[in-house]
């Protein structure tokens, strides 16, 4: 983002503007460019699933891409959890499918329309921490409500020496305390990292075209700019893996509360 | 870092679109959605399944068809042979019965020929022994004048030719 005075700001990509101003029960719940962005995303995977509703016999193209994904859950909960995942299938799904989009609609060069600014939803910890959230919120509820008081039973492993049983429950505990936290920074530190490490580079591409001596050009921008395209195609693989990370130890978790250890 | 700096100001607004959001996006889409492509995947799959099952059994009937057909193409040809067989033997015992009545027929004619031959024979020789008796009378008549009875001529002769 060029500022007024020529300087580029790699954080300001990261900016919430409110768009219209919210209020409910005191809280502020404006209308954001964030907002907008989970909007677009969300439209974008209802477009994207809408495609592929048909429900043909034979499907066609899109509707085979759709069916690609769910089958892609499905196997993921199958293989992960067993039988009892397909329970479990709508919720991996959105948060896999949101993570995924979300990701993607970030690196769209939405840019390129004046005025306009892509925004990575999931480059928030506000936005990683809902999410994860959820995620930790269902193997909560799934634990007790299965296995009742019975689910501290997995903060101690099959085969654990009686000697170090005053140790392993804690390591475990804390093990366990730290899934939501890892979940959410991990996300949001890999969208945040990849995103300013981009404009950077961006910046060094613009602010050495812009420099007044001729050599700074060739010497600094080309090379910036050839990194820039591996970088971007980096980063695409990371918003992919990212959103398979998420869904995938979401189910891991998920598993561990249906089947204990 | 904006997501820090202005954590305090946004939390609320955050929380309440990304929760809305995701509301949506899992009751309307992970929910209804994805569990009608589900079953439309699952239906698609019995189906094939199915229609597999239809032709292996389709399969297994045409087989049993097949060995059924050669089993009765066999018995029809057994019972053929045997119905020849059968003819055979039958017209072979006729034409047996019919050549030893042949055979006895030819016979009794032959017997019946063979009969009528002897007495023609015997007829014959007997006319012979007339006339001979005559010409014998004649001649000792004629050599020494003597006249002989016919029944000494006959005798005479009987004698000659026995």
């Amino acid at each position: 983002m060029a500022g007024e005075s020529g300087k580029i700001d790699p954080m300001h990509q990261f900016q919430i503007e409110p768009l219209a101003k919210l209020d409910l029960f005191g809280y502020d719940i404006s209308f954001t460019n964030s907002s907008l962005f989970m909007l677009v995303v969300l439209g974008a995977i209802w477009i994207f699933m809408a495609g592929g509703m048909k429900r043909e016999l034979v499907p066609g193209r899109w509707q085979m891409a759709v069916e690609g994904v769910t089958g892609f859950i499905n196997n993921m909960m199958s293989s992960s959890i067993g039988p009892e995942g397909k329970k479990y299938v709508p919720l991996v799904f959105s948060l896999f499918m949101f993570i995924l989009f979300a990701n993607f609609m970030g690196m769209m060069p939405i840019g390129i329309v004046p005025g306009a600014h892509a925004f990575t939803v999931t480059s928030h910890l506000t936005v990683t921490a809902v999410l994860a959230v959820l995620s930790f919120g269902t193997v909560l509820v799934v634990g007790f409500w299965r296995h009742g008081l019975h689910f501290f039973s997995l903060f101690v492993p099959h085969g654990t020496p009686w000697w170090l049983l005053w140790l392993i429950p804690l390591i475990e505990l804390f093990s366990f305390l730290i899934r939501p936290f890892s979940l959410a920074l991990r996300l949001f530190v890999a969208m945040t990292a990849g995103h300013v490490l981009m404009k950077v580079l961006a910046g060094f591409v613009i602010n050495g075209l812009n420099a007044e001596a001729l050599w700074v050009a060739p010497l600094v921008s080309l090379p910036s700019f050839i990194l820039m395209i591996g970088i971007t195609l980096l980063e695409l693989l990371v918003c992919a893996i990212q959103a398979y990370v998420f869904a995938l130890l979401t189910s891991l978790y998920i598993n561990d509360a249906v089947n204990l250890h | 870092m904006p997501q820090i700096a202005q954590i305090l100001e946004t939390y609320a607004s955050q929380f309440f679109w990304m929760l809305l959001v995701f509301g949506i996006l899992y009751f309307v889409i992970g929910r209804s959605m994805v569990s009608k492509i589900d079953a439309n995947v699952e239906a698609r799959d019995r189906k094939i399944a199915d229609d597999l099952a239809a032709a292996e059994k389709a399969r297994a009937e045409a087989e049993g068809l097949v060995a059924g057909g050669s089993d009765a193409l066999n018995a029809a040809r057994g019972e053929a042979q045997a119905k020849a067989a059968a003819a055979k033997a039958k017209a072979a015992k006729e034409a047996e019965a019919r050549l030893a009545k042949a055979d006895e027929e030819i016979a009794a004619k032959l017997a019946a020929a063979e009969a009528d031959l002897a007495k023609a024979r015997s007829k014959a020789l007997s006319g012979i022994e007339t006339v001979a008796a005559e010409a014998a009378a004649d001649i000792v008549a004629k050599v020494s004048g003597a006249k002989v009875s016919a029944a000494q001529a006959a005798t005479a002769v009987k004698a000659v030719l026995s």
